[in-house]
């Protein structure tokens, strides 16, 4: 009770000092009159008495001094003033702040940034309710070669694990893809999410407006319906209210509008609308795996609960659906299915936490370098104020008291340095955000939160503390004889004094060199990706569209073919256009691939052996040709093979050489896909490997049908043509307006004004490929690129101000006859001898530190000699450079000015 | 710092039983009034007396209004505020206490000790 009274007097005094003050001297200014008086009476001379008077009270500023101690808040205030002090201070050297600050923002700016990504995407929980209890289900194939890791859930599987399981609160399966909006003025390709019911519900996200789907709505013969998600329906509806009811054509049926989600629902593809799957329950066979599952487990399952559930179902599902037509069991008894369960946020997240990680240890690397810089600048600084600090300390201050305002000023400028790098980081997110790779999962959750905010505050003050503590040791000590005696430049400094300034450097150096062979081992990397042939060529002269013939325009797979031509045809005559190429997608696009077995008729499979997964893709002629996929033996096909429905396949350079040998021995060998309602084809040519899954995987073999088959396995009875096609347009007019609109049109004049969509490069889809690496690179150069300044900088500041130091001795040196030369070799090899030990140094802890990214590297090791070699030569050339430019200014100096220079 | 401690502790305490005696006194008056019972403790710097009065006042023991001094100036005095008392009483008592097994242990001889 006692002490928070005094507390509470020492707040409301400290606000009240200035008053109080004057009240004091007051008091103790007829304290001292009285005792002057009594002293009078006493017999004592005016002047005496008052002395004595004086010498009886004591110090009048020590007490006043302890007087204020108790009476305001004596820390705060301190704190107070020596901020304020350092503030001028800064402000009288405006140089040395910015270039503090500029160095502090970038690194804190960098950090906080990398930092904001890490957290929304790796360490933040999905933007659902008890995001933790949701888990993706998918299917393992380990028996089947060839298939990716992770295959979807079938329509069947849905209806078994939905009735079957004993673990989920709720359960649905889903897939995202374009449906056209059609019957307005700009027809649209929105993106689509389908889903089951269940899928929202697992979710969790109530709607904005409107209601969920129900279960009638899911099922098929009830009304159709569809859901807006917040962003289509503001840019599209303008946020119209009364758009619930209202009625949408969508992929050319009407659907009303039931309802619309919120502006924080997220999901995976970016939807645009929701649409119910509606899954007819009878027809449905084993495949295909296309849909992604998704469920929410009942309170206190685990995963591996969930997991066994699954497998139990798995069994059940195997024998309780028909197979897919013309397929025979063996594969999928071979395929030993298992399920695949993990949570949500994994499956999402995937593996960009490595590459992350690597950036972010690159940019704290950059943030060290950055620190040790200032470190060296306040270090300088320090050292111009020794004789004031000496002087104070002779006068009373206490080693505390002149660390304590040293550390202010570093302080100040690291939380300044990281407000600014905040601003910065905070326009550099809102950058990636909108122009970031796609392959950036939760992109558009990136955000500054107050986590974030904490980090900042953090990075900032400990960087204020990192560099702020190397001069107080160094400074704030008493040496005060020491450093009265050393006035002024009277003498050449020992090496001793210089000790902190080099290690400082020699470090910078090292952390320099770790972080640029970082940035060379990705540049390897890149160029290795690069010079792979992708099985293209000039993919920048490459436009992509997409168009669909409706069945409402053509049913019969001729018709669907011929007008396809058609739109070729046209595509072709547009001016500037070299060729055309038509079939169901281009190369690298992901979602559009599709895979099956594939069997030769004269490979047997022995003992229960499955035919391994093959991609597949159907195309029409001068596919190749508009690609610049090269045919490597035979032909391409011909309008003829097409409309005359002849038998015909051709297969990749890898297939041919798995199955065959040699290309040319292909020729004339009959393949067919799945099983035998597939009829045999004969292989008429052999193209070049594509790398279809990006240029550092292993290209998938391919077998191409023809556009129009009379009998496919998964067509129907009249056959089947790609109806849902890709147009390859080569021109040099490639992604511009001009030739936008005019392919548009020339697809409107056939198909009716369905939409086009997927508009893209192939030079797009092969950046996107490597985006990932080029991401890296980009972040691992800049890491790299601001390592490289600062450390030359930081040699430069050190060789420069030691060649100042010993401006004076340069010249006696120089009047003494030593030659230019000699001075300069002096000097280059301090610089020399410097970056040498930070690049031995350096490399070792490349050597450790660039095995934590070997799986963000292609066709390089992490040890490759090159990287080593070419940066270790950069770095001790700029060192070089950045020891001789300050030392070449020195000498030219005449020397009986340097001398002179006290 | 220990030594202020005690030192102060002390002087609080003169402090508190000056003013019960005399009644409300200015700075100047309890600084002699000490010096003159106290004889050398307070000789050397009076002005050490002011810290401790703004620490009672802090804690509420004494409070303190302007006033005029006896010579008609203008003179800030010091007065026992009811808690104050009650505090006397207590430190005076424990003072007594300390007082007292300080002094046994003084004069008790080695015989008295077996």
């Amino acid at each position: 009770m006692k002490t928070l009274r005094r507390l509470f007097h020492r707040l409301t005094s400290w606000a009240t000092s200035a008053r109080d003050e004057e009240f004091l001297r007051a008091e103790f200014e007829e304290h001292i009159a009285m005792q002057t008086a009594d002293n009078l009476r006493a017999g004592l001379s005016t002047s005496e008495a008052r002395r004595q008077a004086l010498l009886k009270f004591g110090n009048v500023e020590a007490m006043k001094e302890s007087y204020r101690d108790q009476r305001g808040l004596p820390l705060t205030e301190t704190l107070v003033l020596d901020t304020h002090h350092a503030l001028r201070r800064l402000r009288k050297t405006p140089v040395f702040t910015a270039a503090v600050l500029l160095t502090l923002a970038l690194g804190i700016g960098a950090n906080t940034a990398i930092f904001a990504v890490i957290d929304s995407i790796l360490i933040r929980p999905l933007p659902y309710p008890h995001a933790e209890s949701l888990i993706r289900i998918g299917t393992a194939a380990p028996g089947l070669p060839g298939l990716p890791d992770s295959l979807g859930c079938s329509p069947s599987m849905y209806f078994t694990y939905r009735e079957e399981n004993r673990v989920f609160q709720y359960f649905g399966i889903w897939y995202v893809r374009g449906a056209s909006l059609t019957g307005i003025a700009e027809p649209e390709q929105p993106r689509a999410l389908f889903v089951t019911h269940g899928v929202l519900d697992a979710l969790g996200v109530k709607p904005l407006l409107g209601r969920w789907f129900s279960e009638a709505d899911d099922t098929p013969g009830s009304p159709e319906t569809v859901m807006l998600t917040h962003g289509y329906w503001q840019r599209r509806f303008g946020g119209d209210t009364s758009i619930v009811g209202r009625t949408l054509t969508i992929d050319s049926r009407p659907r009303a509008v039931i309802g619309v989600m919120p502006a924080d629902f997220r999901f995976q593809g970016d939807p645009e609308l929701i649409l119910p799957q509606r899954f007819e329950r009878t027809g449905q066979s084993l495949g295909p795996f296309n849909s992604q599952g998704i469920a929410r487990l009942k309170p206190g399952v685990t995963l591996e609960q969930a997991s066994t559930d699954v497998a139990r179902m798995l069994g059940i599902w195997l024998y309780a659906w028909p197979l897919p037509p013309g397929m025979d069991f063996t594969p999928f008894q071979n395929a030993l299915l298992a399920p695949r369960v993990q949570p949500l946020k994994q499956d999402i997240v995937g593996n960009i936490g490595s590459t992350l990680w690597v950036v972010m240890g690159a940019l704290g690397l950059v943030l060290l370098i950055a620190c040790a810089n200032v470190a060296n600048l306040l270090l300088v600084r320090a050292e111009a104020r020794q004789q004031e600090l000496a002087i104070r300390a002779a006068l009373g201050a206490g080693r505390g008291r002149i660390a304590r305002e040293m550390l202010v000023e570093s302080m100040t400028l690291g939380v300044l340095g990281g407000a600014l790098g905040l601003g910065l980081a905070s326009a550099a997110l809102r950058l990636l955000v909108a122009r970031g790779p796609d392959t950036l999962p939760r992109l558009n959750e990136i955000g500054i939160d107050p986590f974030v905010l904490a980090f900042a505050c953090g990075v900032s003050v400990l960087s204020g503390a990192v560099f702020g503590v190397i001069p107080v040791l160094k400074y704030a000590g008493p040496r005060v004889a020491t450093a009265l005696c050393g006035v002024g430049r009277t003498f050449s400094h020992g090496r001793e004094r210089h000790r902190v300034r080099n290690t400082l450097v020699v470090v910078q150096v090292a952390l320099a060199l770790v972080l640029l062979i970082g940035s060379g081992l990705m540049i390897r990397t890149f160029q290795q990706l690069r010079s792979v042939p992708p099985g293209f060529t000039h993919p920048e002269e490459i436009q992509i569209l997409h168009s669909t013939i409706p069945e409402s325009l053509a049913k019969e797979p001729e018709r669907v073919m011929r007008l396809q031509h058609e739109i070729l045809d046209r595509l072709a005559a547009i001016p500037g256009v070299v060729s055309v190429g038509f079939g169901d997608a281009a190369p690298l696009e992901s979602f559009l691939r599709s895979g099956n077995p594939v069997y030769a008729e004269d490979i047997t499979l022995t003992g229960g052996q499955v035919a391994p997964i093959r991609r597949t893709r159907k195309v029409a002629p001068g596919y190749f040709k508009a690609l610049g996929t090269r045919v490597i033996a035979g032909r391409e096909f011909t309008w003829t093979d097409l409309y005359e429905k002849r038998r015909v396949a051709i297969v990749s350079e890898n297939l041919a050489r798995e199955w065959w040998g040699a290309p040319g021995a292909a020729l004339g060998k009959r393949i067919r896909e799945a099983g035998p309602a597939d009829p045999w084809r004969e292989i008429v040519g052999v193209v070049e490997d594509v790398y279809d899954n990006g240029a550092n995987v292993k290209p998938p073999e391919f077998a191409y049908w023809p556009a129009l088959m009379d009998q496919y396995i998964w067509g129907g009875k009249d056959g089947a043509a790609v109806s849902f096609g890709m147009f390859a347009i080569r021109s040099s007019r490639t992604a511009t307006e001009g030739l936008l609109a005019e392919a548009q049109q020339a697809i409107w004049s056939v198909n009716g004004r369905q939409p086009v969509f997927l508009i893209t490069t192939l030079k797009t889809l092969y950046d996107q490929s490597m985006a990932r690496t080029s991401f890296t690179l980009v972040m691992l150069a800049l890491a790299g690129g601001m390592a490289l300044v600062l450390g030359i900088v930081g040699l430069y500041g050190v060789i420069a101000y030691v060649v100042s130091q010993r401006t004076r001795e340069i010249g006696i040196r120089t009047v003494l006859g030593a030659q230019p030369a000699e001075i300069l070799a002096t000097f280059v090899r301090h610089g020399l001898l410097l970056a040498g030990i930070g690049t031995a140094l350096g490399l070792m802890a490349a050597a450790g530190l660039t095995r934590l990214m070997s799986s963000l590297l292609f066709g390089v090791t992490a040890l490759d000699p090159v990287t080593y070699l070419a940066v270790s030569a950069l770095l001790v050339a700029a060192a070089v450079l950045a020891s001789y430019l300050p030392t070449r200014r020195a000498i030219a100096v005449d020397p009986v000015q340097a001398l002179r220079a006290e | 710092m220990k030594d202020t401690d005690v030192r102060q502790g002390t002087l609080a305490l003169m402090v508190l039983k000056t003013l019960e005696v005399l009644g409300p006194l200015h700075g100047y008056g309890i600084a002699r009034r000490i010096e003159q019972i106290s004889g050398d403790l307070l000789t050397v710097n009076q002005g050490t007396l002011y810290p401790v009065l703004l620490k009672l006042e802090q804690e509420g023991s004494i409070a303190s209004e302007w006033g005029a001094s006896e010579n008609n100036r203008k003179a800030r005095f010091y007065r026992l505020t009811r808690q104050g008392r009650k505090q006397l009483q207590a430190e005076a008592r424990s003072w007594e206490q300390t007082a007292a097994i300080i002094e046994r242990f003084f004069t008790a001889k080695a015989q008295d000790l077996k």
